[in-house]
């Protein structure tokens, strides 16, 4: 039998009409229809439920550099950096360590670190005082807000006010040496400057060259409310310093190493250092101390506890007497 | 020093004066610890070290306890090395002033912890002061034979304790706390050689605000910024740190 004679019967009992078939089959896709195409277009409009946060200065840290794209960024106006504010600075994390070059590079790179950490020991023959680089560069050189090497690098050459000509990077080191260890400068093609223009350029690497990156220096403070008074200072660093540095500012020493370091006299940077400068002091005490609780202490607070820092005794700035 | 002179001449422990040498004659032995005895008074009637004779007191109430007290030892073990297993800490080797505060702290009740709280309390002043020179002037952690087992966490222990975590405004413990953790007194206690769970304990309490005897709050600002893993990856590397170098 034919599907053809079959249908014909069917026809012809009028119980069955094969034509139900159809009508039933067509309904049911319609209704589907009316259920289905509306739930479609909801989900579409509704958001995604699983929007990963994306914060702020985390992106790309820990990542290789060619993975950390720069980003630029809106400053936030904090009253920190209105004094030198930049419309835009670019955010930058430095690779990890655990991504540092093998071979001679890496080598060179490893002992710029190690200078950096421990500039008494390997670099003693240029140091004058008990200072390593890594007092006023916090982690190994890498903290923002706490003239990161990576920030730095970029920017030079550059014309200085303090010198009056243009520096390259080599020779803003040698002030370092000179001023902030009070020691000599190591010369450009030592072995010493090598290993800290290479670990500089490693840590800046994948960075745009020559822009301002977000975390450079210290943030500027702005021009305090009340004169920075040391008698005040004073009593802030008692509060808030002596614990570590010691009520007579001549740091901690352990073992024969300073585990925190001297702030004054003559173990301690000289009067020509950048942060015998009331300005450059207080900027690095407000974003840095005490160590672990940047921003704790008050403006107000960090330019005066700068200013008793500031007016202690310590090793004259070896310029006196020459042209600046 | 005068510590064993004291124990051969008090009477009923003549047993613990080693055995006498065949060639002395009869009577030498009572001779001998009588003058010792008169020799250890005179030595600490003349004051010539105060914290002789602290350490002195202080080790009867760590090896007897006394008044209420039971002994330091039971706990904190026989040299003052700490029970890894319960998390009981180190006290051999710690800075006297950091001790002494700590005494005071579980006291006052800035240091929460339920089973040295009631001890704190019934030691007197003089007590603790004992207690805290006793334990300051034993020998500190020494790293002994077998390191650590290299491990992943291991790794990341020692990435937090000798460079911290700037991203987060962490600073490693060992800026405070000395090159390799070994302490720096008075306020930075040694942090080598305590039990993974003690470390990771008072971490966590400070996390939690129940011990806020640090100074300037410090070390809560440190713990605050610290996760569960971080917490247990740095105190398992503490544990047993190796010393600086030893690495890379």
């Amino acid at each position: 039998m034919s599907f053809r004679t079959w249908y014909e019967s069917q026809k012809r009992t009028r119980k069955f009409h094969p034509g139900w078939i159809v009508m039933t089959v067509g309904g049911t896709l319609l209704v589907a229809g009316v259920i289905a195409v509306p739930a479609t277009l909801v989900a579409e409009t509704a958001p995604p439920p699983a929007a990963a946060p994306s914060l702020p200065g985390a992106s790309g840290h820990g990542k290789a550099p060619g993975e950390a794209m720069p980003k630029v960024i809106e400053q936030t106006p904090s009253p920190a950096r209105l004094r030198n504010a930049k419309a835009i600075q670019v955010d930058f994390s430095p690779p990890s360590d655990e991504a540092m070059p093998t071979g001679e590079f890496g080598k060179a790179v490893r002992l710029g670190k190690a200078i950096f950490t421990d500039t008494q020991t390997y670099a003693r023959q240029y140091v004058g005082n008990k200072l390593n680089c890594v007092n006023c560069h916090l982690g190994a050189g890498r903290k923002a807000d706490s003239a990161p090497l990576w920030a730095a690098y970029g920017m030079f050459p550059a014309y200085r006010d303090k010198n009056k000509h243009v520096n390259t990077y080599e020779e803003r080191l040698a002030g370092c040496f000179r001023f902030s260890m009070n020691g000599k400068a190591p010369a450009p093609d030592s072995k010493e400057m090598v290993a800290l223009v290479s670990y500089s350029y490693w840590l800046a690497k994948g960075a745009p060259l020559g822009v301002e990156l977000k975390g450079r220096g210290y943030p500027q403070l702005a021009e305090p409310s009340q004169k920075p008074d040391a008698a005040r200072g004073k009593q802030v660093f008692e509060a808030n310093c002596a614990l570590c540095h010691g009520a007579d500012g001549q740091g901690t020493e352990m073992g024969g190493r300073y585990v925190f370091p001297p702030l004054w006299g003559k173990n301690s940077f000289n009067g020509g250092a950048g942060m015998s400068t009331v300005k450059n002091a207080a900027a690095f005490v407000h974003a840095n101390m005490p160590l672990g609780k940047g921003s704790s202490l008050s403006e107000q607070e960090a330019w005066d506890v700068a200013k008793y820092v500031d007016s202690q005794p310590r090793p004259p700035d070896p310029r006196k007497g020459k042209s600046s | 020093m005068p510590l064993p002179f004291i124990v051969a001449w008090m009477p009923g422990s003549r047993k613990r004066v080693p055995p006498r040498p065949a060639h002395l004659p009869a009577g030498a032995t009572d001779f001998r610890s009588r003058l010792a005895g008169v020799v250890s008074i005179a030595w600490v009637a003349t004051g010539a070290s105060l914290a002789h004779a602290d350490r002195l007191a202080g080790a009867t109430l760590a090896q007897q306890g006394g008044g209420g007290v039971p002994a330091c030892m039971a706990c904190h073990g026989a040299k003052g090395e700490g029970q890894a297993a319960a998390g009981f800490p180190r006290l051999a080797g710690q800075g006297q002033a950091y001790l002494l505060k700590q005494l005071q702290a579980f006291a006052d009740g800035t240091r929460k912890n339920p089973q040295m709280a009631p001890i704190a309390r019934s030691l007197s002043a003089a007590q603790m002061r004992d207690a805290a020179d006793y334990y300051a002037s034993l020998p500190g952690w020494r790293q002994a034979g077998a390191p650590h087992t290299p491990s992943a966490q291991y790794a990341q222990g020692l990435k937090i304790a000798t460079e911290g975590d700037w991203t987060k405004e962490m600073p490693a413990c060992f800026a405070c706390h000395g090159i390799a953790g070994d302490g720096v007194p008075p306020h930075f206690p040694a942090l080598a050689g305590q039990p993974m769970a003690y470390t990771q304990t008072q971490l966590n309490a400070w996390r939690r605000a129940q011990r806020t005897n640090d100074p300037l709050g410090l070390m809560q600002a440190v713990a605050e910024k610290m996760s569960d893993a971080e917490i247990a990856a740095v105190s398992r590397y503490l544990e047993n740190p190796s010393r600086p170098g030893e690495e890379k």
